[in-house]
Parts: C-alpha cells; structure tokens; sequence
C-alpha cells in the first residue's frame, strides 16, 4: 500500500493565441485545460496504484476554477482530490514549491508523480524543487516505469541515450509522454466526479524575491522574403549563406 | 557580501561551451564570478573556465557522486560549496533541474530560460514564447540562461582555481546505459534543423531530410502532426509546445503548415526558412525565406544547391 500523490496544473489551453493588455497576459477568454503532461503523471499514478495497491491523491495549487482539474482526473478513478487555494495571478516558484512540499508532507505522500514541465511556464522548476524541499530524490523526464515493492525502474533520457535508473521511495518522478495514452473517463467517472468534494489544503504563505514587471507579445520579425516555385531554391541557399551567414 | 555564481555545464569531465554564454550573462548582474565545475576530475574543465574573461574565481568541485546523474547527490554536492548570491547555469534539461533542486535548498526563487538581464530585471519566455515575462529580482535567484541567446564570453582570463573534494549519497542507481540506436543528433543540441511535417506523406520520405541535414550537420524534427501520425516518427523528434522547443541558427520547415503549437516551439530561430506547397499556410508569416512549392521539387535542388556549396 502506498500513499502516491499526483501534482496537476490547469494552464491554458495549448493552442491558445495569447494577448496581451495592460501589460498582462489577458487571460480572461481562455478555455483552461489540464496540463497535458500532467495527464501523464495522472495515468502513471494510476498504474502504480493497480500494480501495488495504494491511494492516489490528485493535487492542485490554484483558485477555485482548478477544481476543474481536480473533478477531470476524479473522474478517471484517483481516491481523493486536494487543492492549495491562492488567489488569481503570479505565484512565485519559491512559494510554489514551499507550499506544494508542505501540502505533499501533510498527504503523507510517499511518491509523487507530476508533468515534465506545466504547458504554460514550461519551466520544469515545480517538481525537483519539492524534491529539494521533502529531501527526496527526484527523476526527471521519465518515460517508462517498472513498479517494483518499495522501489521504482525508470528509463530517463541521458546526453549518451537512454539511462535505466532504479531509486528507493520516496521519490518524486517527472514524466514524458512514452508511458502509454492516458486513460479516458468513462460515464460512471464522470458521474462519481460530479460529487465528489476537493480538500483545501492551508499550508500557510511564503514569499518568494520575484514580481512581474510586465508581460509583452515577442518581437515581430520584419516580413520575410517569399519565392514561388522550386526554381528559387538556389537563390535562398545563396541568400542563407551572404545574407544570413548561417551556412 | 552576495557572490554572484555560475554553474559549469560539464558531461563526464567535458566542459559545455554554453557555460561560456553563462557567464557573460552573469558578468551583467556584476563581476568576479565564482564558477563552480564538478567532475569525477573537473581539473582540465576548470582550466579552461579559468580562461574565460572576466570570471573571478574557480571551484574544481571533485566528487565520484558525479560518475553518473543523481540530480540530488549533484545538487547536494553544489549547494556545499556555493556561497549566498545569484546562481546561473545553461538551460539545459539538467540545468533546469539542477537550478530548481539548488533554489529550493537556497530558498531562492528560481527563472527558467532567461533571455535578457537588465540591473535586476530579468526576462523570461512564457506560454511558450507566445509572450515574454519581465521579472524584478528584490533577492538572490537562481536562473537557467536559454542558449544562443547571450554571446560567448572572450578568452585571456586567468582565473584561480580552488581544488574541492567532497562526497554525497547516491539516491538512484544506474542499472544500464541504453546507448542511442544512431548517431543522430537531437534537435535540442542542433545548430541548424530541418523539420518534416505530415505534408511529407509518409514517414519514408524524411529519408529527403536526412540527406540534406548530412549536409549541413543538422537534426531533424518533426511536427506533432507527424509524430502522430506516424510510429516511426518518435516523440523524441518533435518541436513545437507539447515537444521540444528549439532556437537554432536555422530552421528549415518541410510540408509543415505552422499550427499555434508548432510555432511555439521554433518561433525564436535565427532564420526560419519554409518550404510548403500551400502559399497562405501560416508558417509563411513567420518564414524570413519562404519558398511555395512541393518538397518533391524542392528538397533534390536543395540538397543538390547545399552539397555543391559546402559537400
């Protein structure tokens, strides 16, 4: 029996056109989905949960809008649903990973499982930082696991290929895609999510040494050239290399 | 009194030449930076750090733990020997994890893939590159610098250099190292790339691809569309927001139309070159050279044009 708690992110949708106004991300007409290699993370913690017995707690930091994301991985079977509330806005990855590795401690949690990175910052700081914070070993990137008694065979990517590392719980693993496509909920997932109630963790406040300043749309590159016909092909590898100077 | 530290981006005693980007990024928060290089035997790495400009002073942080990766071991053993202040390392998917576990161990805030330093702002892709973030540093931080992005610092240093040894536990195993099934390069490492898109037709025809990225020494990618579609296309390929995202000297798009998800991941290339026989595809927009026609036609003048010039 093991205590698996699953980290997830509701971040806007992928393929959102993002506008800025006020100098901010305008997020106001975003359709907001779960990160998707949190759906990853939420399926592996599913399968160590079929394999060895055990109780899988998804867990959110966020206001209350995440507890879509909450109900969504209900409804694919996890036990319970948590959430730390904050308010709407930038959150400091200092105070996100304090309060995520507190929120984790009080959850008993012995595993925890989370995306590679969250699909809006891509950061990836979320996840190693908690293990820092719990004092745990961490695996980043993983796409396959073998789920042994206490004990975890994981495939990694390593500069010279592939590394199979083996690590004794607790330990937190980040996750890729690889590990096989995420279940679906089925009506009676959806049905059970509907009623099921989302457990706010209060781990008290931390303050991180960050503010936003501003946010602003990338710089526009100046139109490019464009050629019709393949018969320009020698012209645009001239023009790569004297113009460009990238050949 | 705040150091200002760098993090050597070092691969079996081998030192990365992005940790030299690195410092001239942190030569903008201020000078004499320590940088700390760890190795099994950091000494001939620490060396050449020693002789980047401007760079204060050197750590050659010996320990075995560095035999293989154990992100805390390595964090544990850093975190020993780096004084309170900024901490900078490459934004590599090591370095990323690295500077989150040294953050929290720091109690720091830690800025992934920092593109512009300003006293103490700092700015950092989001959403992908789809908006940029401005922070304001009110403490010391730690941040990963994206590549390419910063000029590498001169040479002429002479740095000293302190030799290090310390120990830490080992919390992961290496059972087996599963060597790479060929020698392809992988477009996060890749200087210049050349994608396919489902517009390839089958996943026979990146062979085209292949033959001009022998060329150039480029990776080949691919788009989410095509790792999707096909099998033979792994995800290991794929750029774009659910991918790998890249930012090359150059980038070449091969039948692929430029969803929002794609662009996010290859929008910050140098130069971005598109073949596609659609002439309104979006990809266009953001092409510096774009060329409407089939790759059928394109891709044998291309590699014929390129072989010429540089086989």
């Amino acid at each position: 029996m093991v205590e698996i708690v699953v980290l997830v992110k509701q971040v806007p949708d992928t393929n959102a056109k993002i506008e800025i106004k006020d100098g901010r991300a305008d997020l106001s007409m975003i359709k907001w989905i779960t990160s998707p290699y949190d759906e990853y993370a939420l399926e592996v913690a599913l399968q160590h949960k079929e394999a060895v017995g055990g109780s899988v707690t998804a867990l959110t930091l966020g206001p209350a809008r995440c507890d879509k994301t909450l109900k969504d991985a209900k409804a694919l079977g996890v036990d319970k649903i948590a959430r730390v509330d904050v308010s709407e806005g930038y959150i400091d990855s200092f105070s996100v990973q304090s309060m995520l590795a507190e929120a984790c401690r009080n959850l008993g949690a012995e595993v925890v499982y989370c995306g590679k990175a969250a699909a809006d910052t891509n950061a990836g700081s979320t996840g190693p930082g908690v293990a820092q914070k719990l004092g745990w070993a961490s695996i980043a990137n993983v796409t396959k696991i073998v789920f042994g008694d206490n004990t975890l065979e994981l495939m990694q990517p390593a500069p010279e290929g592939q590394a199979k590392v083996g690590v004794d719980l607790p330990a937190l693993i980040t996750c890729d895609k690889g590990m096989g496509e995420p279940r679906r909920a089925n009506v009676k997932g959806i049905m059970m999510a509907k009623r099921a109630v989302v457990d706010l963790i209060d781990v008290g406040s931390f303050e991180g040494n960050t503010s936003v300043l501003e946010h602003t749309s990338p710089p526009q590159k100046p139109p490019g050239k464009s050629y019709e016909g393949s018969e320009h092909v020698p012209e645009v590898v001239k023009l790569l290399r004297d113009e460009a100077n990238v050949i | 009194m705040s150091e200002i530290i760098i993090l050597a981006d070092v691969n079996n005693n081998e030192l990365k030449e992005s940790t030299s980007e690195v410092v001239t990024a942190a030569l903008s928060l201020g000078n004499n930076p320590i940088v700390v290089v760890p190795g099994t035997s950091p000494e001939a790495a620490a060396n050449i750090a020693a002789n980047y400009e401007g760079v204060g002073s050197v750590i050659a942080l010996q320990s075995d733990c560095f035999a293989t990766y154990d992100s805390a071991a390595w964090a544990e053993a850093i975190a020993s020997v780096s004084p309170p202040g900024h901490l900078l390392t490459s934004s590599t998917s090591r370095g990323k994890e690295l500077a989150a576990r040294l953050a929290a161990s720091r109690n720091a805030t830690v800025v992934q893939d920092v593109i512009e330093i300003e006293g103490n702002t700092i700015s950092h892709p989001i959403y992908s590159g789809k908006a940029h973030e401005k922070l304001a540093l009110s403490g010391p931080s730690v941040m990963t610098i994206r590549s390419n992005v910063f000029k590498s610092a001169g040479s002429g240093g002479s740095a000293t250099i302190t030799n290090v040894n310390s120990s830490s536990d080992l919390r992961t195993t290496l059972k087996e190292m599963v060597a790479k099934a060929s020698e392809k390069l992988d477009v996060s490492e890749a200087d210049i790339i050349i994608s396919g898109g489902r517009g390839m037709g089958t996943p026979e025809n990146f062979e085209k691809l292949y033959r001009v990225a022998n060329i150039l020494g480029a990776a080949v990618g691919a788009s989410r569309a095509a790792v999707d579609t096909w099998e033979e296309i792994p995800h290991s390929m794929q750029v774009g927001q659910t991918g790998k995202t890249v930012n090359p000297s150059l980038y070449i798009a091969v039948g692929i139309s430029g969803a929002i998800q794609h662009l996010a991941g290859m929008r910050t290339s140098k130069y971005i070159v598109a073949i596609n026989k659609d002439g309104t595809a979006p990809i266009f927009r953001h092409a510096d050279y774009g060329i409407i026609a089939t790759w059928e036609e394109a891709l044998p003048l291309l590699e014929q044009e390129l072989g010429s010039l540089l086989g």
